[in-house]
């Protein structure tokens, strides 16, 4: 487990939350370190992949899990 | 730096190369390096017409895009302190109207009001005001003030038409802070034609 990883819910928020608190909580975290992301926005899975290709950060991994979106982000 | 620093002036053919080389290698560096930008006109001051600038410009600013966008007519109704912002189903045949409330057969349901109907009974534009906030709310979809506040924190431009407030007889105390200028299309046409995107709403 990741001891500089930090975790947003982002859960039960429609675009555009779910991206903009996420590139909120990336911006207080220093390079390298990693941002879990939850949501329950079917979106978000496009728009994270979007964010992170435009913003040079690193999507880790993106999946579902008991219903709901994970995202892996790592800060560039 | 090329790695090359042999230029070959006497050979035209080799210097065609060596240009095509160059030229991709800058302008791929020049690609790399743009920050893509966007302005976008604001220019309807409802409650539904408040939705597109905000969640675009404050999506791009995620991006890391240059925003700027400029709020003109009723758009300027989007910059003031307090909101009082409406929808009206009048002309707006597309709008779906389904309840917020209620039991889920009746939500799921969409309901088949003519529009003249909806003229001739008062108070319902303020009754599908409401409705429209309630969906917006159960939906998870972030309020005006909200969207506007993200814009703000991101350096999103807001610039505010001078002549609208002119206009209607506004004063700049009725507008948020954020506002980062006061200006006229003369002003803000030359930043459109830099941006990559420019939109109309």
């Amino acid at each position: 487990m990741d001891a500089t990883r930090q975790t947003l819910d982002a859960r039960g928020l429609n675009c555009p939350l779910p991206i903009l608190r996420t590139r909120k909580s990336l911006g207080a975290m220093a390079a390298g370190e990693t941002l879990q992301v939850l949501a329950t926005d079917p979106g978000s899975v496009k728009d994270m992949e979007s964010f992170c290709a435009q913003t040079g950060n690193e999507l880790v991994s993106s999946g579902q899990e008991d219903g709901q979106f994970v995202f892996l982000i790592r800060k560039a | 730096m090329s790695a090359n620093p042999h230029i070959p002036v006497s050979d035209p053919a080799a210097l065609d190369d060596w240009f095509d080389r160059r030229f991709e290698e800058k302008m791929a560096a020049r690609e790399a390096d743009h920050v893509p930008s966007m302005t976008l006109i604001a220019t309807k001051g409802t409650l539904d017409m408040a939705y597109p600038p905000f969640i675009l410009a404050s999506t791009a600013a995620a991006l890391g895009w240059d925003v700027s966008v400029f709020f003109t007519f009723y758009g300027l109704a989007l910059l003031k302190k307090e909101l009082d912002l409406k929808v009206t189903p009048l002309g707006n045949p597309a709008m779906p109207l389904k309840l917020p409330s209620g039991p889920a057969w009746l939500r799921d349901h969409e309901l088949n009001i003519p529009t003249a109907l909806m003229a001739a009974v008062p108070g319902f534009e303020g009754l599908a005001t409401t409705l429209m906030k309630k969906t917006l709310g159960n939906k998870g979809v972030a309020a005006i003030e909200e969207l506007r506040e993200l814009c703000v924190e991101a350096d999103v431009k807001l610039v505010a038409c001078q002549m609208t407030v002119d206009l209607f007889g506004w004063e700049k105390e009725d507008f948020i802070p954020g506002v980062s200028d006061w200006v006229g299309a003369a002003s803000f046409l030359p930043t459109a034609l830099k941006a990559d995107v420019n939109l109309f709403v």
